[in-house]
């Protein structure tokens, strides 16, 4: 028996136990219904609150967090989550309001919501932004519909191939999958950039576009980004960017600028919305103006023009070519459109520069420390995040040895095995948000560690070791498939 | 105001390590007329003035605490949120981690999305509960996936009742583009009611989708369509309502394959529309083929019980383009508030939550069908909400309810062109006796 750290909420369970309750009806009672379409039974969990704050409050004690130290997650951007952010999402007339009041009644959602539009536009250099996506594989899924609406509305029928550089992100291929495109992977050459001879030959009358994530995944700004626009254009395609490296490009360069079509944004990397655990995200889509009116439904504009007297009416209006609705209601209004709505405002057009600065400062300071001591396969000036190798001549250290082993340092690890063409990757983006202690200490463990594979392996073998928890047999979990749990069998029976 | 911790002298120094004279060298490999554009955005706020201007955006809305009496429901539910909720979200070892990647420093997240998953399973009857999708209205398209795949792309149609949330419809036909499906069932009967349907299932269909309780309230058994449907072969998607199953009979004992819904209700504020929080439930024969992610029980090499991200093979990251979907992120922190809801209120809490919305609801139906014009659309049991039949068009009646603070309902005219006198009401514990007679009596005024 696998000894138990913290019992489930239904293993805490007990019998007639009381939580919060709700008031009495103050309404004449009505039958319910025919006890045929009633259930028999409600298996769920009876605590009092004390033991469910007890036991929550337990379980975030196992979790790492951005609060609670550094987060080098590369292309995850793991950057703090300023706390203002927590409170203006939380204002009553956000929190409180129906995604399906009349227009009128919330004229200050519609404000920022269009706002936010327009702000999002001017950073990217994009004609139009839908702020619907709930996610950036989201924001991918509506980018990939609306490049495939743009051809069809064209008449142009043949074209199936999408082309997707080795070091894409998964999410890349699994949305162009999603609607029967054939992905064709176009490799990086020596420097890290998209490979024009391969790309050259690639490129024909059966392409739908390309998606690139630049900076890409190496962490490197494509030296021949214009070169490699130029061909996809050429060739009659779109040019799909991936935003989730978005945060070296504030004030930098706008990916409209350089001719992409379509782009989705994540709020939660670049805008400070948090991670949450796992979401929730926000992945709005800035398009060029051939794509304006493929636009999903519906979109914030002005309904109605203000004069001297009267503000302008927002509404929501509906592209003429629209690609339809990507999800129930406006998107991730409070959790992701406040939250990066306050924090652009806080930063403005310097303080927005300022992020991508520093966030490239900062990846190429590790770099340039880590340097001699671990493999950087394509060394040159990164972007936010760079790749290093974490494994060494004549050892069996693997990168999960590494990354496991930094927790024990207190450190979260990088991403590891991604980006897939470089052997154990360790991929590393500080963000702006660190200060040059922790970056040292960061890259004094690292050193150290990589001296602990020489002289102590089984030291990383078995890392961690001052975790609440060891590593996980997940082939266990995979053969097994135990996948929730229930009140124990004799439950009723515990009183 | 930045967040940035590094003063001009640790910068000079860090950039004389990397080996560079200014910030801006590092970004020679930019195109340099593109390079450093001018940004046209309002210049930076502090804290203290970002706070101020967000609260004026924010006040300068009518809410459904402060100004208006709401019976707007539609897929979104105003409920009472116990304080735990959110004092549990805001801990920052939460809402501040990554996709739980790590399980050894991941254990909080993991674990309460396996107790998510659980009460889930729970409440469903179902035998598998993934870890959330964006929203009800995608979940139910990634239902459509599923079947899609289950069936090899071989059968091409689909049936939606005609009483499923319509912006859910509209979601499913974006989503399910590139699969070449043909859709049946929108103009079904309205009155049909579960048997509308039967006729239109046949071996080309990969799956029925129906909604529980319907897009206006009605609740049926289905029992007896998803053994048609599994007669010919196809899967029976429900689109529940979780604060109805509180209550009601569960779509596994009706046969249901897939049970998914808006989870939004159980812990999650109106926000505006979102972020809200699709659960996706099914049977364990259909696991390899659903999408998001998934998390088990293990053991830890201390002998420790744990929980790790399981059969990720299905996922984008590792399968690319033969993925079961393209999802990354969900909605990891919203599963969990539903999961602190469920834990507080519990099985008596949760009881008394469905009792009261299904109480108010019926004596609303009962005192608005007494006032001259107006009366109940449909005669079958509803939960917690109904379709009340005007006598003039549900536009006129919401603007002349909302000039008395009173936030009708959904217009129905504007997705069902036969019913443009039909106001789609909902009906919570939030509303008080009081506020449905207020409501009562605006109306009997109305001219």
């Amino acid at each position: 028996m696998a000894t138990i750290v913290e019992p489930t909420i239904f293993e805490l369970s007990s019998p007639g136990r009381l939580g919060v309750t709700m008031p009495a009806s103050d309404v004449p009672q009505t039958d319910l219904p025919d006890k045929n379409l009633l259930r028999s039974e409600l298996p769920l969990p009876e605590l009092a609150e004390v033991d469910v704050v007890r036991h929550y409050t337990k379980l975030s004690k196992f979790n790492y967090s951005v609060d609670d130290g550094f987060y080098p997650l590369g292309s995850c951007t793991m950057k703090y989550n300023p706390k203002i952010n927590e409170d203006t999402c939380r204002l009553p007339g956000f929190l409180y309001t129906h995604p399906l009041q009349p227009i009128e009644t919330v004229q200050g959602n519609l404000v920022l919501m269009y706002e936010l539009q327009e702000w999002l536009k001017e950073i990217s250099g994009f004609a139009g932004v839908t702020l619907q996506p709930a996610a950036g594989a989201h924001g991918e899924f509506t980018g990939v519909l609306m490049m495939a609406a743009y051809h069809k509305s064209r008449g142009d029928a043949k074209r199936t191939k999408m082309l997707i550089p080795d070091a894409a992100h998964g999410t890349n291929p699994a949305s162009a999958g999603m609607l029967g495109f054939s992905v064709v992977t176009i490799p990086s050459d020596e420097r890290g950039n998209v490979d024009l001879k391969a790309l050259a030959a690639a490129c024909d009358d059966t392409v739908v576009g390309m998606m690139v994530t630049n900076p890409n995944t190496l962490g490197m700004f494509d030296e021949h980004i214009e070169e490699v626009i130029k061909l996809v254009k050429d060739c009659g395609g779109l040019m799909y960017g991936d935003g989730a490296n978005l945060n070296a490009l504030l004030g930098i360069v706008r990916p409209g600028d350089l001719g992409f079509d379509v782009m989705h944004f994540n709020l939660h990397k670049t805008f400070s919305v948090p991670h949450g655990g796992g979401g929730p995200g926000s992945g709005p889509v800035g398009v060029s103006e051939r794509l304006l009116d493929f636009l999903p439904s519906p979109l914030v504009d002005i309904v109605e023009d203000g004069d001297d007297v009267m503000e302008p009416l927002y509404g929501f209006v509906t592209p003429k070519k629209s690609i339809g609705r990507m999800k129930a209601f406006h998107g991730h209004f409070g959790g992701g459109l406040v939250r990066a709505y306050t924090y652009i405002a806080m930063h403005g057009p310097e303080g927005l520069k300022d992020i991508s600065q520093y966030a490239v400062l900062n990846a190429n300071y590790l770099q340039a420390k880590l340097r001699g001591t671990y493999t950087i396969p394509y060394d040159r000036i990164c972007m936010h995040e760079f790749v290093a190798e974490g494994r060494f001549e004549g050892s069996d250290i693997r990168a999960l040895d590494i990354a496991k082993r930094l927790m024990d340092y207190k450190f979260h690890p990088p991403t590891n095995y991604f980006p897939l063409i470089v052997h154990e990757a360790l991929m590393i983006e500080p963000t702006e948000t660190e200060n040059k202690d922790t970056l040292d200490r960061f890259a004094d463990a690292l050193i150290k560690i990589a001296e602990e594979a020489k002289t102590n392996p089984d030291l990383l073998h078995n890392a961690p070791h001052t975790t609440p928890f060891g590593r996980m047999d997940e082939v266990k979990a995979a053969r097994e498939l135990v996948l929730c749990c229930w009140l124990p069998e004799n439950y009723e029976s515990l009183t | 105001m930045t967040y940035i911790p590094i003063s001009p002298t640790e910068r000079d120094a860090m950039l004389k390590t990397v080996g560079v004279k200014s910030l801006d060298d590092l970004f020679d490999a930019v195109p340099q007329k593109h390079r450093f554009p001018e940004l046209d955005l309002p210049p930076a706020l502090t804290e203290m003035e970002a706070a101020s201007l967000l609260n004026e955006m924010a006040t300068t809305n009518e809410n459904v605490r402060e100004h208006l009496i709401s019976f707007l429901g539609a897929g979104a539910y105003n409920h009472y949120i116990p304080s735990v909720v959110d004092h549990i979200l805001r801990r920052g070892e939460f809402y501040t981690a990554y996709t739980p990647y790590q399980p050894e420093i991941s254990q909080g997240t993991l674990q309460a999305i396996f107790e998510y998953q659980s009460l889930m399973t729970n409440l469903t009857g179902m035998e598998v509960s993934n870890a959330s999708h964006y929203d009800g209205a995608t979940a139910a398209a990634e239902a459509v996936s599923l079947a899609f795949a289950q069936f090899r792309g071989k059968r091409k149609k689909i049936v939606l009742s005609p009483s499923l949330h319509p912006q859910y419809r509209e979601v499913i036909t974006t989503y399910s583009q590139g699969m070449g499906l043909e859709q049946a069932g929108k103009d079904a009967d309205l009155e049909g009611g579960a048997d509308a349907l039967t006729s239109l299932i046949d071996e080309n269909t990969a799956l029925v989708i129906v909604q529980y309780p319907d897009f206006f309230g009605r609740i049926y058994d289905y029992t007896k369509l998803v053994e048609a449907a599994h007669a010919k072969g196809a899967l029976v998607c429900i689109v529940a309502n979780p604060t109805a199953m509180v209550m009601l009979k569960t779509p596994a004992e009706m046969g249901a394959d897939v049970v998914v819904g808006e989870a939004q209700p159980f812990g999650i504020p109106l926000w505006y529309g979102g972020p809200y929080l699709g659960f996706f439930t099914t049977k364990k024969s259909y696991v390899h083929k659903m999408a998001g992610r998934l998390i088990g029980e293990t053991v830890d090499n201390r002998g420790q019980r744990s929980y790790v991200l399981t059969l990720t093979a299905r996922e984008q990251h590792i399968k690319r383009e033969r993925a079961t979907s393209n999802i990354c992120s969900n909605q990891g922190l919203l599963a969990l508030a539903s999961a602190v809801y469920m834990s507080t209120l519990g099985k008596t809490g949760l009881s008394q939550v469905a009792n009261l919305c299904y109480q108010k609801a019926h004596y609303a139906a009962s005192e608005l069908s007494k006032i001259d014009g107006f009366g109940l659309c449909f005669s079958d049991p509803f939960f917690h909400e109904f379709v009340l039949c005007c006598p003039k068009p549900a536009s006129e009646v919401n603007d002349y309810l909302l000039e008395h603070g009173i936030l009708g309902g959904y217009d129905l005219g504007k997705d069902y062109p036969a019913l443009e006198n039909h106001i789609l009401m909902a009906f919570t514990e939030m509303n008080s006796k009081q506020e449905i007679d207020t409501l009562v009596e605006v109306l009997k005024e109305m001219e």
